[in-house]
């Protein structure tokens, strides 16, 4: 044990870091599309159904083959890392999305109505009311995302994106369950590990009921 | 003295057709307390809120303070009127002082001036603004909750209150004195109200006037002691409806 860490434990932690990188990136951007176009999406609900339909249709291709889809695309199939980043964003979209459409649509229109009522302006309604309220609810989007992405990064070693994906395929390739273990066991804690932080972060969150 | 609000020829359908609003005409005038009494979709609330303009008018107008509600850019229209509903108006995510400071931070006022201001209101709608003013929401009872939502709405002293069934939540004895309170602070502010409510009781007490809306309609607007008066049919039958279990009894014990 202490021998095999001897020898893959460096490369171990510099695979965790690489996998790391990739979900945030990932994370960082799906944010930064989905909690806009949720937002937007309260403002203009017809196009509800149709936007989460297709965030809905990204979700549901197999990543093995959403990877294959993306390497003959000019610029994004050069380097693996972006194939990546771009795949895991598109499968991070649908929670964050639904996530931020529904946390709004949730708050009591009560609530809405007296910010209204008062003279906030639309900014000052979303900063100040809607997205306070519905920010335990963004998390548990991002949180679901992330967890699930952690998972399928695994996959984008298949393209040669990295992480610890690599050491898995490296170990089923070579029938050794200790490269197998190696890749799968850091991969599970780096997904405990967020679903813990951001679970916290959600209920730092939470507002309480009246 | 001059219309506070006016309404002319209001009306108000939604999308099926059906009107909420029937050519309502009224004047309020300033200072005053007007009680729109009605039962349940009589469209009481609909009334108060083209006022504000959360509901904007089908045909006819409204004028506020000589102006035509409209023509006035919403955000200054409604910064310029206080707005106090029934229970889960306060915003939870704040604490008491910041909700009741939150008119003045969306009008860009400094924080001292607005820790200052609702300290004071706090103490006005009869909160100790020491115990008070860091709590939430949640840490309130119903009667308290109801005093924050009407100091945030007095914050930027706007002259005209519109309360939609302020205390309807309440226990009959929080109401007895949420009222008090109410009509205490009135004769002191001397502010044009809009009272929505469905309790007689309470439209006696604090209004100087009593509308009676029935399907979108007026068809009673008459000052209190002739209300109870009136042998007109639809305010009878309002009248009637309340008091009932004092009759009732009464009529026991003479039997």
């Amino acid at each position: 044990m202490s021998a095999f860490l001897g020898q893959y434990g460096g490369e171990i932690a510099e695979l965790t870091v690489e996998h790391l990188w990739l979900t945030a990136a990932a994370m960082l951007f799906a944010t930064l599309i989905a909690v806009p176009v949720g937002i937007w999406l309260t403002r203009s609900p017809r196009w509800a159904r149709p936007v989460i339909g297709i965030a809905n249709i990204l979700e549901t291709i197999p990543s093995l083959a959403m990877f294959g889809f993306l390497l003959p695309l000019p610029w994004l199939g050069e380097r693996a890392a972006r194939i990546a980043i771009v795949a895991l964003t598109a499968y991070a979209l649908l929670p964050i999305l639904r996530n931020t459409f529904a946390g709004i649509r949730g708050i009591d229109p009560a609530i809405v109505e007296v910010a209204r009522a008062l003279g906030l302006t639309g900014t000052q309604r979303l900063f100040k009311v809607e997205l306070p309220l519905a920010a335990s609810f963004i998390l548990a989007g991002l949180r679901t995302a992330t967890v699930t992405c952690v998972g399928i990064a695994t996959i984008a070693a298949a393209v040669g994106a990295g992480g610890l994906g690599e050491l898995i395929f490296r170990g089923v390739a070579s029938v050794d369950n200790r490269l197998v273990l190696a890749g799968a066991v850091p991969a599970a804690l780096l997904a405990l590990a967020a679903d813990g932080l951001l679970g916290l972060a959600e209920r730092w969150f939470k507002v309480p009921a009246q | 003295m001059g219309a506070a609000i006016e309404f002319r020829n209001v009306c108000f359908a939604i999308a099926s057709g059906r009107l909420l609003l029937r050519d309502i005409s009224l004047s309020l005038e300033e200072g005053t307390t007007t009680a729109i009494l009605g039962r349940s979709g009589s469209g009481k609330s609909t009334l108060l809120r083209t006022v504000n303009r959360l509901i904007e008018p089908t045909s006819g107008e409204v004028r506020v303070r000589g102006t035509r509600a409209n023509a006035t850019d919403v955000i200054e229209l409604r910064r310029g009127i206080g707005y106090v509903i029934q229970e889960t108006g306060l915003f939870p995510h704040f604490t008491v002082e910041r909700n009741v400071g939150l008119v003045l931070e969306a009008m860009g006022r400094p924080r001292a001036e607005r820790e200052q201001r609702s300290r004071e209101l706090l103490a006005m709608v009869g909160l100790d603004p020491y115990e008070f003013a860091r709590r939430y929401s949640h840490q309130l009872s119903g009667g308290q909750r109801q005093r924050v939502g009407l100091a945030r709405a007095l914050a930027a002293e706007p002259g005209i209150l519109l309360m939609d069934e302020p205390f309807g939540a309440l226990d009959p004895l929080t109401r007895a004195e949420m009222q008090d309170m109410l009509r205490d602070l009135l004769a002191r502010l001397r502010k044009t109200v809009l009272l929505v409510t469905h309790d007689l009781d309470e439209a006696l007490y604090l209004g100087d006037r009593i509308v009676l809306l029935s399907e979108g309609a007026i068809v009673a607007d008459m000052p209190p002691a002739e209300f109870l008066r009136s042998r007109q049919p639809e305010v009878e039958n309002y009248v009637r409806a309340f008091h009932r279990g004092e009759r009732s009894a009464a009529q026991e014990r003479e039997a």
